[in-house]
C-alpha cells in the first residue's frame, strides 16, 4: 500500500484542499448549524461518519454501474444511496446513542442535501482513487468538514457577543465575511507541497 | 393567481439566494466568470421549473412519508439530463463547472421550491415559480460574477463574449486575485446580502412612517 500517497490525500482533503475552504462543498450545514459550539462539534462528527461510509458503498456502487454500463445513471444511484444510509444512521442513532440524535435534530436528515457527501463520492470517482483512498478521502474529507465548522462556530460564538457590526451586516452577512477571512487563512496552505 | 407577485418574490422580496439564503455553494463557487455564472444559472433554471412540474403533476400520488426521497429521484433525473446534454453540446461549460453540475441534485433551493410550493400547487403556478425562483437565482449569479471576474482579472464576459476572449477593461497586473480565490466568493456574497438588508431596511423603515 502507498502510504505517501494516503496521507497526501488525507492532508489533501483536511488543509489544502479543504470541503468548505477551498472547495466550496457542504456550505449550507456550516453556515445553518455554526452558532453554537456543541452543534456543530455534532454535525461535524456526523458528517465525517456519513461521508466514510458513503465514499466506501459508492465505491462499490460505481463498479456495479461500470460492469452494467450505466455510468450515467451514478448521481441518481449515489443520491439515492445516501439517502438511505442517512435513514439508516438517524434509526441506528434513535435506538442506540438517543443523546446524540436529540442533539443532531434536524440537522441529521439534511446531511443528505449535503453537497459534501455527494461531492466526495463523486470525486473518488472521477480522480479514479481506489476503495482504501475513497474511504481515507472521505473521512478525512469530512474531518476537514469538522475542523472548518468547529473553527468558525468558536468565532461566531464570540462575534455575537462582543462585536457590534452595522445593523445590515448583522447575522448572515458577517458570518460569510468571516469565513471568507478564513478561507483566506486556509488559503495559505495552498502554498504546501506534499511530497 | 399571481404572476407579477411571483415575478418579484423570485427576483427580489424572495430571491432564493439573497433572502432565503439557499443555495449557497454553486452560487459561491462557481462564480468566477460570466460564463459560468449564466451556465449554472441556465441549468438551475431549467432544473427547478422542469421539477416543479412533474411534482406539481405528482403531488397527489407521491405518499407523504417518502417524498424527499421522490422529489429528489425526479431531481436527479432532470440533473443527469442536464449533465450529459452539456457534455455534449457544450463542452468547455461542462469541464469548467465540473462536479457542481451533478451536485446541482442537492442545491437547496431546487428541494425547498418542491416542498414548499410545487407540492401544494397546480401545474402552471409551479411552473412559474420554477422559473421565477430560477431567474432570481440565475441574476444573483450573474451579479458575483461580473464583480469577480471585473475584480479579480479586469475582464468582462470572458469564455462568452468578443471569440471567448471577453473584453479586457484594465491589465490583469492590477487586479486582485483575491476576488476569484474562494476568499472573494465569501466576501462578495456577504457584501450583496448585507446592501440586501439595508435596502429592504430602508423600505421597511419608510412604509412605517
Amino acid at each position: 500500500m502507498d502510504w505517501t500517497k494516503l496521507l497526501s490525500i488525507a492532508l489533501g482533503a483536511i488543509l489544502i484542499n479543504n470541503f468548505i475552504f477551498a472547495q466550496f462543498l457542504g456550505i449550507c450545514p456550516f453556515m445553518g448549524v455554526s452558532k453554537k459550539m456543541d452543534t456543530a462539534l455534532g454535525m461535524g462528527f456526523a458528517v465525517t461518519f456519513v461521508m466514510g461510509l458513503a465514499s466506501a458503498i459508492c465505491y462499490f456502487i460505481n463498479l456495479l454501474l461500470v460492469r452494467l454500463g450505466l455510468e450515467f445513471m451514478q448521481t441518481v444511484a449515489f443520491i439515492l444511496v445516501i439517502a438511505a444510509l442517512v435513514q439508516f444512521v438517524e434509526m441506528f442513532l434513535q435506538k442506540m446513542m438517543p443523546a446524540l440524535y436529540e442533539a443532531l435534530g434536524v440537522y441529521l436528515p439534511l446531511i443528505t442535501t449535503n453537497c459534501a457527501v455527494l461531492g466526495a463520492a463523486l470525486l473518488n470517482v472521477q480522480n479514479k482513487y481506489s476503495f482504501i483512498e475513497s474511504v481515507v478521502y472521505g473521512v478525512t474529507g469530512g474531518l476537514g468538514f469538522l475542523l472548518a465548522i468547529v473553527l468558525f462556530a468558536s468565532i461566531r460564538e464570540r462575534l455575537y457577543m462582543v462585536a457590534e457590526p452595522p445593523k445590515c451586516f448583522r447575522g448572515f452577512p458577517i458570518a460569510l465575511i468571516t469565513a471568507g477571512l478564513m478561507a483566506l487563512a486556509f488559503g495559505g496552505f495552498s502554498g504546501l507541497q506534499v511530497f | 393567481m399571481n404572476v407579477g407577485k411571483q415575478i418579484k418574490e423570485g427576483l427580489w422580496s424572495q430571491n432564493p439566494v439573497l433572502v432565503q439564503l439557499l443555495g449557497m455553494c454553486s452560487t459561491l463557487a462557481i462564480t468566477t466568470s460570466f460564463s459560468n455564472g449564466l451556465g449554472m444559472g441556465v441549468s438551475v433554471t431549467i432544473i427547478l421549473t422542469l421539477s416543479n412540474v412533474i411534482i406539481s403533476l405528482l403531488r397527489k400520488i407521491i405518499p407523504d412519508k417518502i417524498r424527499i426521497a421522490a422529489y429528489i429521484v425526479v431531481i436527479a433525473t432532470f440533473v443527469t439530463m442536464v449533465d450529459l446534454l452539456l457534455q455534449a453540446y457544450l463542452p468547455d461549460i461542462a469541464e469548467s463547472l465540473g462536479v457542481f453540475i451533478p451536485l446541482i441534485v442537492v442545491n437547496c433551493v431546487i428541494l425547498a421550491r418542491a416542498e414548499a410550493f410545487a407540492s401544494k400547487n397546480r401545474v402552471l403556478p409551479a411552473a412559474i415559480d420554477g422559473l421565477c425562483q430560477g431567474l432570481g437565482y440565475t441574476l444573483v449569479l450573474l451579479v458575483m460574477s461580473v464583480i469577480r471576474e471585473f475584480l479579480g482579472n479586469g475582464t468582462f464576459g470572458a469564455g462568452l463574449l468578443n471569440g471567448g476572449e471577453g473584453y479586457k477593461v484594465f491589465s490583469s497586473d492590477y487586479s486582485a486575485l483575491m476576488m476569484v480565490m474562494p476568499v472573494g466568493g465569501f466576501l462578495t456574497l456577504g457584501v450583496l446580502i448585507a446592501l440586501m438588508q439595508w435596502v429592504q431596511g430602508r423600505s421597511a423603515g419608510k412604509g412605517g412612517k
